[in-house]
């Protein structure tokens, strides 16, 4: 009897519920637009989109790669690291030409991809540690590369990077949006997003349905190390300078608050690309709107932790109501 | 027959039982096992290694991290995480400085409460909110870092301990050895003791084993989970407390990073992630290992802090793969 009442009452009451879960992020960020129409000057400007759009950006980008290692089940802490390694890279090689020097940096991150994803997938290491080691190895690793020292990079054509635009859109947003646009495709319409899902969802299933489950989790590391990579290099043009001392410090926990509060699990089994690219944009969006009316950055900070609490929360029945 | 199809399930051999209990011995007493190795080197290679006060001011160092270490031993344990404890850390620094205003029971009551109740928090939010131990923490590690900062005017102020009784809990001592490590040695015992005879302690592992066969059996799950919770935020306000005292001051910036330095020595100190096994010995072989490791590098002179970062990190690297390849070599 009982059973039957709560089966009756489960979707009413939890239809409010999913909606939250699925477009809380979508709604937040409409109310927060709505909020600031109407309380800040200057707020609804294509000029403050511009800035925000191209603040988000490395942040962006990393969550794309830290998504794909969530639906895996997975956690990576060293991507800070690995945009401290290819922004550490960058001047070794920019006499090169731009595109050599960023291929490199590229190809440096990678390899800090490629421990994780061997010490994950093949030797059993929670995702967790095996990160963290390469998250302060990683940091020291770039710092020796650059001679623990700041350079700045002032190569034109990689300065263009982080200052020319297309038609009013920044070359680094565009770059941000074509990553989206990949990742999505990767994930929701080939056979490696299946994969993925399916070894997030159970890796043993996974394994014993025959799938290629370390190959797919080294690819995923090394795909996560590469987006990191591309994020240092924006982050580097931008600033015209390498720095790989503080270059994506902390990026790692901004990244995975937004996949999170995205609404992909950290359990894994499911990747919400569209809505890491929402958590990105709210947390821009809340962090740029407590600047504006001049709240002191710690109280930003206490806000942000609220918030995740308060989206994981809504989260929490989401096995139980599917 | 069956025996010869099903090597696992029939009974061990000599052989097997052997490899598993060198395994195991490994696993548990590997990281002590290193120490004493790096001790003997390091005295060879430097002179000024084995002096009384190089050895004191080891000891010293390693005492705030171990403190933090003991609350994140019992987390792990139950196969959760805190990555709040430098926050919190930090937290209980500012409010031992705060509160030395009035006396030395102001700064350690301060601190114990307030660190106590975020501790508190986190532990109903992951036991009876059923939300996951990464997040909330990583939540109390944005959170509480805000709340410092927040009472220190954006981290312009560094509240100063000028109680010459508070600074005292932090920088004398007796038989030669700093208060803080007392109450380190103090709160390992107890923490032993408790992991070893106390009513919650099995519940701990066997969260930890499996939570879903703990909350079968009947075992209370939720309550002892919201405890851990709670005993390392206490951990971590008294460690940061007693930093403070050591250095007469409650630094706003203290503790970053200090959750994965804890969570490394924790590991390399035998405890598995998943939970289910450890122990606190260990805990301070690993917490003495990274300060000793470091200690070394300093030695050399010339190395720089990327090189001690370089190390340290290969050096968790190389303990966490060959404790994987142990515990798997303890299941066959």
């Amino acid at each position: 009897m009982s059973t039957v009442t709560s089966a009756v009452r489960l979707p009413q009451k939890g239809s409010a519920l999913v909606f939250l879960q699925r477009y809380g992020v979508y709604l937040a960020i409409a109310l927060l637009l709505l909020f600031n129409l109407f309380f800040t000057p200057n707020f609804m400007t294509i000029d403050n989109f511009r800035v925000q759009f191209i603040q988000v950006v490395p942040v962006l980008i990393v969550a794309l790669g830290m998504a794909l290692v969530i639906g895996t089940e997975g956690i990576d802490l060293s991507v800070g690291a690995v945009m401290a390694l290819s922004a550490a890279v960058i001047p070794l090689y920019i006499g090169y030409g731009p595109l050599p020097a960023a291929i490199l940096a590229v190809l440096a991150g990678c390899l800090i991809g490629l421990a994780n994803g061997t010490m994950i997938a093949l030797i059993g290491v929670q995702p967790i540690v095996a990160t963290l080691s390469l998250m302060v190895a990683g940091r020291g690793i770039a710092l020796l590369v650059a001679d623990e020292q700041l350079k700045s990079v002032i190569d034109p054509g990689f300065l263009a990077l982080g200052r020319g635009t297309i038609a009013g859109v920044p070359y680094s947003v565009l770059l941000a949006l074509i990553l989206v646009g990949l990742v999505a495709v990767l994930v929701n319409r080939t056979t490696f997003g299946k994969q993925l899902v399916s070894i997030g969802g159970s890796r043993r299933a996974a394994e014993l349905a025959g799938l290629p489950v370390k190959r797919v989790l080294i690819t995923i590391y090394i795909l996560a190390a590469a987006l990191a990579s591309i994020a240092g290099i924006i982050q580097t043009a931008r600033l015209s300078a390498s720095v790989p001392s503080t270059v994506g410090n902390l990026i790692e926990l901004s990244a995975i608050t937004a996949v999170v509060i995205g609404g992909t699990p950290l359990s894994g089994g499911q990747v919400k690309v569209l809505g890491t690219v929402a958590g990105a944009l709210l947390l821009q969006l809340i962090a740029a709107s407590l600047i504006k009316h001049n709240v002191p950055d710690a109280y930003s900070q206490i806000t942000q932790a609220v918030i995740i609490l308060l989206a994981v929360y809504l989260q929490r029945g989401k096995a139980v109501l599917k | 027959m069956s025996l010869a199809l099903e090597p696992s399930v029939g009974p061990a051999t000599t052989k097997q039982v052997t490899r598993e209990r060198i395994a195991g011995n490994v696993q548990r007493y590997g990281a002590a096992i290193v120490l004493g190795l790096l001790l003997v080197v390091g005295s060879f290679a430097f002179p000024t290694f084995p002096t009384l006060s190089n050895f004191t001011n080891i000891a010293t160092q390693s005492s705030f991290l171990l403190i933090v270490a003991v609350g994140m031993t019992f987390v792990i344990l139950t196969g959760g995480i805190d990555l709040s404890v430098g926050s919190v850390y930090a937290l209980g620094g500012i409010l031992a400085a705060y509160g030395s205003t009035w006396g030395i029971a102001g700064a350690v009551l301060l601190p114990l409460l307030v660190c106590g109740a975020v501790g508190i928090l986190q532990g109903l939010l992951i036991a009876y909110g059923g939300m996951a131990p990464f997040i909330v923490t990583l939540a109390g590690l944005l959170g509480i870092r805000g709340l410092v900062f927040a009472l220190t005017n954006e981290g312009a102020n560094t509240p100063l301990i000028k109680d010459a009784a508070v600074t005292a809990l932090g920088q004398g001592g007796m038989l030669g050895l700093r208060w803080p490590v007392v109450i380190a040695v103090v709160v390992v015992v107890i923490g032993s003791v408790l992991l070893a005879r106390g009513r919650g302690s099995q519940t701990v592992l066997a969260i930890g084993g499996s939570e879903s066969a703990a909350v079968l059996m009947g075992l209370p799950v939720a309550r002892v989970k919201f405890s851990v919770y709670v005993v390392s935020g206490l951990c971590a306000g008294l460690a940061g407390a007693l930093n403070a005292a050591y250095s007469s001051s409650g630094v706003p910036t203290v503790g970053v990073g200090l959750e994965l330095s804890a969570i490394a020595a924790v590991v390399i100190g035998g405890t598995l992630l998943t939970g289910g096994r450890g122990n606190l010995i260990g805990t301070t072989a690993g917490v003495l290992l990274l300060t000793v490791i470091q200690n070394l590098i300093n030695q050399v002179g010339s190395l720089t802090s990327s090189v001690q970062a370089v190390v340290s990190g290969i050096f968790l690297a190389v303990v966490v793969i060959i404790q994987t390849v142990l515990s798997r070599t303890q299941r066959l």
